[in-house]
């Protein structure tokens, strides 16, 4: 059967967006998982200054969640069970660990003193668990949520690989938005990080290329693709120079290791993208045979292109009124 | 061994329910801030922005387990009940995403500039965001009441091989009920707002807060709540009569009415027995039932066995109605009570003070009861007349569901238990920080009396 017209094209259109808002989901809601999770147990201070770093963000950055599976919901119903179905348990302990850092984030500040520390403890705890439970279902996702030793294994692999891409566009942050030895200490772990996320990405790859061949011979098909891994190649080197010669006088660059993971997680999410399209669910069940009505992906449609610029706009407008270096958070 | 619709049940009834508690202080809440806001640019009182820092905090709060509880209520469709959106995502689908564009974005990036950027932003821009804030509140109260509407009262839309689709947007989100129960949760929201603003201040001059905030807020609290009440009594009248003509069963079941009947009794109290389907130990007015359910001593209410088999259980909707009107009739004695005595003396006794502190959290009690009696009473069916419940649930194993049931559950207690200590130990903490409010406000300032107390402290007492 061959699809002509909007029945083609609106699966396509709204299987992107829904790439869109999870891409920017991982990129924003990635930066303040990382620095939840690279919480020093030490200096609490240093905490309060990473926490009023991501404050004003937080809750708009966990919203792109809700709008991509929100999407998923919408256009891709059917896959949305399917996918659900299968990661029910892995979703469930996502959803505690976001439920127990999103309230941590206030309870910390209101509590009596004594229980702060708790408090920032389960912020911690939370991110992690928030991360670790993602990357798993990554993983899953990827092997087509097979039951077997090898795709578990596959799966923690990218759990831990997941949860490194998060400490490292966290600690990135932390360089860009602090300074001084909070801003030191962020450009090692940093670092740390990097190596960690560039060994389980090409880890991944390597599992994932050996694995299936249909894979491989897509990326081969089209050499001219390779330049989405070389890009994400280059821009770890340039953080990893920029952060070996740490730290540079008058704090110039201090973007280079933000801007560097930003291309990093847009290359690896492309890549993902192009190896599993037009699939939705890997190997079962393509962007077609899961989306809703047309008429009703019309009337979504619609409003998206009107909604999504303005949000576009706005989120711009709040980030250049927090812009520079955090200073303390203050309720006033 | 409990199975998995069962498990499923309780988990999203007790999602829900813990979600909508902070929904229902959030869309008011953002409003009275606003009003705080506001009357500081007008009058330039500090007093207003010492209400406002107050109860932005607490807004934080709310919204941050509004939104962590929200997410979950949007992963439940698909974890748990897959039937829902395979069989009417083309109607639910564009409305929850809706939600998410036009409300949820606005609301949260805006969030952030209203806690943190006040120093960062002019008053006029920080008001605005205050704004575009109660603004979202109320965008996202509009989309998933027009969706939960839609389900007790469907319209605008056909199936086909089991699959709804749309035919009409105006009517599938303007449905019959819709107008009816987005106006009584709006108001539903603005009562438990009142009632908690007016507990958590009578609470603050119980422990000895002298300061002008608290006062403030608490005829702040009262005074809406006054207003608020008579019109929440009167659109739920209306809400009943809109639900006679679309839902009869769940009225039925209301009013455990068993027979149809003309002049139909009102049921003060009674046991429903729904296997000897009759009512144990009843306390009736004559036709008060028909009167109050139609507007007509001798009106015709349907019996709950017209509706064998198609009717919600009985009990529970039954008994909720009965606290959620309970409630609401307690609300208007003390609102009125205690507005009487505010206006006549210009504060209030220690008593009275107990009792606000009392009815803080009554709107939640009120709103879930109201909930339940919806809700439960749209069962069996998840879309009424359109998909039962049963034929939506998943079939993930029954023990991942009761797993996570355990969680969530555990969670949810943890994350209750800590709010409400949370919020009073803010009121507490309020109390004793002296620094900013020692100072006269505008208001003191201006006033006769207060002018000649501050004279007499500052010269000893002696003039």
């Amino acid at each position: 059967m061959t699809l002509i017209g909007d029945a083609y094209w609106l699966p396509v259109i709204f299987v992107s967006l829904m790439g869109l808002a999870l891409l920017l989901y991982a990129v924003l809601d990635g930066y303040d998982l990382g620095v939840g999770i690279l919480l020093p147990g030490d200096q609490e201070s240093q905490r309060d200054m990473m926490i009023a770093s991501i404050g004003p963000f937080w809750d708009a950055n966990e919203t792109w969640l809700v709008l991509g599976v929100g999407l998923l919901l919408i256009a891709f119903p059917r896959a949305h069970s399917l996918i659900l179905f299968h990661l029910y348990l892995p979703v469930t302990l996502m959803l505690v660990g976001l439920i127990l850092r999103g309230v941590a984030f206030d309870f910390r500040a209101k509590v009596p003193p004594h229980d702060k520390n708790l408090w920032d403890w389960t912020f911690k705890g939370g991110s992690l668990l928030a991360t670790l439970s993602q990357g798993y279902m990554i993983g899953m996702f990827v092997v087509g949520f097979e039951r077997s030793w090898a795709a578990f294994g596959f799966a923690l692999l990218s759990a831990v690989c997941v949860t490194a891409g998060y400490c490292f566009i966290g600690g990135a942050w932390l360089v860009m938005k602090t300074d001084g030895e909070l801003q030191m200490r962020a450009a090692r772990w940093t670092r740390l990080s990097g190596w960690l996320t560039a060994l389980g990405i090409a880890a991944v790859t390597g599992v994932n290329l050996i694995g299936n061949t249909g894979i491989f011979s897509k990326w081969f098909a089209m050499p001219v693709l390779l330049v989405i891994p070389l890009l994400g190649g280059l821009a770890f080197i340039a953080v990893e120079i920029y952060l070996r010669r740490f730290p540079v006088a008058g704090d110039a660059g201090c973007w280079v290791p933000f801007v560097g993971c930003l291309v990093i997680f847009i290359a690896s999410f492309f890549a993902l993208g192009y190896s599993f399209f037009p699939y939705i669910v890997p190997g079962q069940m393509d962007v077609w045979q899961a989306a809703s009505a047309s008429e009703s992906l019309w009337f979504i449609l619609v409003g998206t292109l009107i909604v999504l610029p303005a949000i576009v706009l706005y989120t711009i407008f709040s980030y250049r009124i927090f812009w520079g270096k955090t200073r303390e958070l203050t309720y006033y | 061994m409990l199975d998995t619709f069962l498990l499923s049940r309780i988990q999203f009834a007790a999602n829900i329910s813990f979600h909508i508690l902070f929904p229902t202080i959030n869309i008011a809440l953002c409003w009275f801030l606003l009003f705080f806001r506001v009357q500081y640019n007008r009058t330039g009182d500090e007093v207003w922005m010492r209400c406002y820092r107050f109860w932005v905090k607490i807004f934080a709060l709310s919204f941050a387990l509004g939104v962590v509880s929200g997410i979950t209520m949007s992963f439940q469709f698909g974890t748990n009940w897959p039937g829902y959106m395979e069989t009417v995502g083309n109607v639910a689908g564009p409305l929850l995403g809706y939600e998410v564009l036009t409300a949820f974005f606005l609301e949260a990036t805006f969030l952030g500039i209203m806690l943190f950027g006040i120093n960062r932003v002019s008053p006029r821009m920080h008001t605005l965001a205050t704004l575009l804030v109660a603004i979202g509140t109320g965008l996202s109260a509009f989309w998933i009441l027009a969706l939960n509407s839609w389900m007790h009262t469907p319209a605008g839309f056909e199936m086909r091989d089991g699959v709804a689709f749309p035919l009409s947007w105006w009517n599938i989100i303007f449905n019959p009920s819709m107008p009816y129960r987005l106006t009584h949760m709006l108001l539903a929201s603005g009562l438990t707002t009142a009632f908690l603003i007016a507990g958590i201040s009578a609470y603050r001059l119980l422990r000895g807060d002298h300061k002008p905030a608290p006062r403030l807020a608490l005829k702040t609290g009262i005074f809406a709540a006054a207003v608020l009440i008579p019109l929440q009594i009167l659109m739920g009248d209306l809400h009943g009569l809109n639900t006679l003509k679309h839902q009869p069963a769940k009225i039925a079941a209301m009013e455990a009415v068993w027979e149809t009947h003309s002049g139909a009794p009102f049921t003060v109290f009674a046991i429903p027995d729904e296997t000897a389907r009759r009512n144990l130990f009843a306390i009736e007015i004559p036709k008060a039932g028909s009167f109050i359910l139609t507007h007509d001593w001798n009106g015709e209410v349907k019996g709950l066995n017209d509706f064998r088999g198609e009717h919600p259980p009985v009990k529970p909707v039954f008994y909720s109605f009965r606290i959620m009107v309970g409630m609401g009739m307690l609300m208007l004695l003390v609102a009125w009570g205690s507005s009487w005595r505010l206006w006549r003396r210009g504060e209030l006794p220690r008593l009275g003070l107990k009792i606000l502190v009392a009815m803080s959290f009554s709107g939640w009690i009120a709103t879930l009861a109201g909930w339940y009696v919806t809700e439960i009473g749209r069962q069996p069916y998840l879309v009424n007349g359109v998909l039962k419940a049963s034929a939506a649930v998943t079939s993930v194993a029954p023990a991942n569901v009761g797993f996570s049931l355990t969680l969530y559950l555990s969670l949810y207690t943890v994350l209750l238990v800590a709010y409400i200590r949370t919020l009073f130990v803010m009121a507490r903490k309020s109390v004793l920080v002296d620094r900013p409010e020692d100072l006269p406000t505008l208001q003191e300032k201006l006033n006769p009396i207060t002018q000649t107390a501050h004279y007499r402290k500052n010269t000893g007492g002696v003039s």
